[in-house]
């Protein structure tokens, strides 16, 4: 079969540019599924351009910066994440339950998801591809500290290392930690620092230019 | 299943390779396979277990030498195929050529079917499908009381991960009552139960070699569980 090659050869395609193998399969499934009446070409192309420009990591991003800002919110967000987040009304697919889990000088929550690659589509989007390959899904259990390493952090031995497997229809978010020098920052200002891989637990944030790292 | 995609606790595959400035998707047919996967998902010919089985069972060697949305075309078409919606051979044919020239007005869907279309886009992502049940199910454990896993080797689908079948936990959470995934992918109705988040000390898990504080919390389902 020819998806199963795992390379891509090069085609001429209908308008001269070069079709992969798997560009020329997927172009005939969707052909066979329009003709036969099952997939609305449009409905493609509303859920394409939902994930890549209305559903994503900045979602999460505001989550946190307002759960740094309002202890109050961040009480009801580690209480009930699935209804707190909610009131944000994101578009991404809704998930039954999501759980956030805080990082704190003690703890470090890192999350995975090694039968397949669950995550939390409405708060981080679709997952990277480091978060569904091989290496991640197999070691992060195994080996944290090892894995962690490889991003480039290296947390003390007396942290408490706690994985999250998302083995079932519940999501999780990791809530990092609130780096120094960041008091008096807007909520859209500290939003702008929280990137992805801190939100999965692989990372955390980084104090603003200027501030020094810890 | 047994499968290679049940790869917590393998070592060589590798360091994890983060990608800077990573888009969603890197090519194309990665967005169409992607969409097509999700959309095809609401005509209500299966579930999501029965999406994740289905991609399950891709050739071990494959699956191993193959992205994630290969994973997912793989899985669509065995769907489609066990359906009876679509063939490999149909697909090949156009893939090849042989059938390539556009079809008539396209057809309307079959009956029964649920085809997503784009104004319901919005509103099926924000509502999405349910995998919590409303039904009062008893719990058979409360937080707090010490479990031990079951030691299954189902042929078919199941969310308990083979690195952590045998050992011993404690219920950190009650999840709630959801549909069980391994009796969903067998077609076998929702056989709703409770499911817990179960935490494991990671020298449980792999011996001496975890660091002592280390834990791992794993979402498990009532029929995976027995009192320890």
């Amino acid at each position: 079969m020819a998806m199963s090659h795992g390379h891509e050869h090069e085609h001429p395609g209908e308008h001269g540019a070069p079709l992969s193998d798997l560009q020329l399969r997927v172009k005939a499934l969707e052909s066979l599924l329009v003709d036969k009446g099952l997939v609305d070409p449009a409905a493609l192309d509303a859920l394409i351009d939902t994930y890549e420009t209305k559903v994503g990591p900045r979602n999460g991003a505001r989550v946190v910066a307002r759960a740094w800002v309002d202890p109050a919110f961040k009480r009801r967000l580690l209480e009930d994440g699935t209804a707190t987040v909610a009131e944000f009304g994101f578009v991404g697919r809704q998930t039954d339950k999501l759980v956030v889990l805080e990082n704190t000088p003690k703890v470090h929550n890192m999350v995975v998801c090694t039968l397949c690659s669950c995550y939390p589509w409405a708060v981080l989007g679709l997952p990277p591809v480091w978060y569904k390959s091989a290496p991640y899904r197999s070691r992060a259990v195994l080996d944290p500290r090892g894995v962690l390493k490889e991003f480039g952090l290296t947390l003390p031995e007396d942290v408490e290392i706690r994985v999250w497997d998302s083995t079932a229809e519940v999501r999780y978010m990791v809530l990092p930690e609130r780096p120094p020098g960041t008091d008096g920052m807007s909520e859209d200002a500290l939003a702008a620092l929280v990137a992805r891989d801190a939100m999965i637990g692989t990372a955390t944030v980084t104090p603003p230019a200027g501030q020094g790292r810890r | 299943m047994n499968g290679v995609h049940d790869m917590g606790g393998m070592h060589g595959l590798g360091p994890v390779v983060p990608e800077k400035d990573e888009p969603v998707f890197h090519h194309e047919w990665e967005r169409r396979a992607f969409a097509l996967t999700v959309a095809t998902g609401f005509l209500g010919k299966w579930n999501l277990d029965m999406g994740r089985f289905a991609r399950e069972q891709m050739p071990p060697a494959e699956y191993l030498a193959t992205s994630y949305y290969e994973h997912w075309l793989w899985g669509l078409e065995k769907l489609l195929e066990d359906k009876g919606l679509v063939t490999r051979a149909e697909i090949d044919a156009r893939v090849t050529g042989r059938s390539s020239a556009p079809g008539p007005a396209a057809r309307p869907a079959p009956e029964g079917l649920r085809v997503l279309h784009a104004s319901n886009v919005e509103r099926v992502l924000r509502h999405g499908r349910n995998a919590r049940v409303d039904a009062q199910v008893p719990p058979r454990f409360r937080q707090g009381e010490h479990v031990v896993t079951r030691n299954i080797n189902p042929p078919g689908h199941t969310r308990l991960p083979r690195y952590a079948r045998a050992k011993r936990g404690v219920i950190a959470e009650d999840h709630g009552v959801w549909v069980f995934p391994d009796a969903h992918a067998a077609e076998e109705g929702p056989r709703p139960q409770h499911c817990y988040s179960v935490c494991f000390m990671a020298r449980e898990i792999w011996g001496p070699q975890a660091a002592e504080r280390d834990r791992i919390y794993i979402d498990l389902f009532d029929d995976y569980l027995d009192p320890a």
